[in-house]
């Protein structure tokens, strides 16, 4: 499993082209956003939290294609269903590789984007929590997504409309941990809640995205 | 004498083309009493005034929206556990059934808003569902349409109809923490207290039979569709072999 994981960031490294795409989407949509809704810090302020959640999500939804389709064009995504290896042992590592590779380059770099759009102070910390503890469910959903179009040629925009309602409870948690840490309430209820979708979609989705590939590999 | 009877094709084909008719006469018969009782033959509401009576359509229509998922969700559950054909067929049928429900239920539901709250829409947690089972009911139908393979194409959405549901689950408590409602409470429920009054209560009743009467028969009907378009792929499929 290991070795998997090591080879998936090596040719996620090396291969190019999806590694920094997130990040600079990321960036471009924290610079896009005041030039569109205008400079005043305020206004800024108040939706800096849902931009960055929002951003954060566009930029895993991304590289979401990439996790499967390349290992089934190339035939080795059989080898890896043939290995002693569970299905969805392959597909849990697959979806952390993803996340070590997408989700965590934003977590490091939310917080400058952070002072692109005036997010207030305490805001700052749980911007980071918020996307730590979120950026998971959303490989691990994304990966459920991308097992079930792996076969579909062009599938990339009909996985955009099959994660995203799917997106709509951890976005929503995600954005409110930022909007009341920034505002200064408390935040325990839906850092929790955020908490429990990440480990509830880490524990059951693997078995789904699985069966899915399975399903696609027949 | 099982209820699996009805999974062979042959037999569904010989029962629903007997049952199709009635449902549909039946449908037709609620839908026209319950609606021209509910426009022109009760009271103007004392606050809503007449647009309360948007209601005989919107209030049935919310509610297949969301049982029709449920019944996907059934014929799902079945197609992966005993693999009966029609059952899958039955989900792929009901899909753009339900889909146009929870559209008819968003228009009216604005139409209704408009003069009501004075805005056409609003990110009410009700509201906000419904748009999001939208969504949901696109995805299962594009994923259908995507997949070549009948019988692959059956399994993944079988698989996304169940995440799905879980899901609608989760985005319907998310979306209530979100926001704070504006829309009123329930219309019906069994125990009375806050139902509609009872001049408005009959005649929803008709028409909400009339809507599941519908449903019953947009489903059999595409039902019996889609398997004589398996009938024609197979037939098709042989004249090409031989």
């Amino acid at each position: 499993m290991f070795a998997l994981l090591m080879r998936d960031l090596r040719l996620a490294v090396r291969a190019g082209g999806g590694f920094g795409l997130g990040l600079a989407f990321f960036l471009l949509v924290a610079v896009l956003v005041p030039l569109g809704v205008g400079p005043e810090g305020g206004v800024l302020a108040r939706i800096a939290p849902g931009i960055l959640w929002v951003g954060a999500l566009l930029a895993c939804l991304l590289s979401l294609d990439r996790i499967f389709a390349l290992d089934f064009e190339d035939g080795s995504l059989d080898l890896l269903a043939t290995s002693p290896m569970p299905l969805e042992g392959v597909v849990a590592v697959k979806s952390l590789a993803h996340w070590l590779v997408t989700g965590v380059p934003l977590v490091v770099v939310a917080p400058v984007l952070g002072v692109l759009l005036n997010l207030p102070v305490a805001g700052y910390g749980w911007l980071v929590v918020s996307l730590a503890l979120g950026t998971p469910a959303l490989s691990v959903i994304g990966a459920f997504g991308a097992a079930l179009v792996v076969g579909v040629k062009r599938g990339g925009l009909l996985l955009s409309l099959l994660v995203l309602p799917l997106y709509v409870p951890t976005l929503i948690f995600g954005a409110e941990v930022v909007k009341r840490g920034a505002a200064g309430l408390a935040v325990g209820t839906p850092v929790l809640l955020l908490a429990g979708i990440t480990l509830g979609a880490a524990a059951l989705l693997p078995f789904a995205s699985a069966a899915a590939l399975r399903v696609n590999l027949r | 004498m099982s209820i699996w009877e009805y999974a062979n094709p042959k037999k569904f084909m010989q029962t629903s083309g007997i049952v199709l008719p009635w449902v549909a006469a039946l449908s037709g018969l609620c839908l026209v009493t319950g609606l021209v009782w509910g426009f022109f033959l009760t009271p103007d509401d004392f606050r809503q005034g007449s647009t309360v009576k948007i209601i005989y359509l919107h209030v049935p229509s919310a509610m297949m929206a969301i049982n029709a998922w449920a019944m996907m969700l059934v014929t799902s559950l079945i197609w992966l556990v005993r693999r009966h054909h029609v059952s899958a067929l039955a989900a792929k049928a009901a899909a753009p059934v339900g889909l146009t429900f929870t559209v008819i239920a968003l228009v009216t539901g604005a139409l209704w808003g408009q003069p009501m709250w004075g805005t056409w829409w609003a990110w009410d947690p009700r509201l906000t569902s419904f748009l999001i089972l939208t969504l949901f009911y696109l995805g299962y139908i594009a994923l259908w349409q995507a997949i070549e393979d009948p019988d692959t194409a059956a399994d993944l959405t079988a698989v996304l109809c169940l995440v799905g549901s879980v899901f609608a689950g989760l985005s319907r408590y998310a979306v209530l923490f979100w926001n704070q409602g504006l829309h009123q409470g329930a219309s019906l429920s069994l125990d009375k207290e806050e139902n509609v009054a009872d001049v408005f209560w009959v005649p929803l009743l008709v028409c909400i039979a009339g809507f599941v009467l519908l449903f019953l028969a947009l489903v059999l009907v595409r039902t019996r569709t889609e398997i004589r378009t398996r009938r024609l792929m197979a037939l098709m499929a042989r004249e090409r072999m031989a």
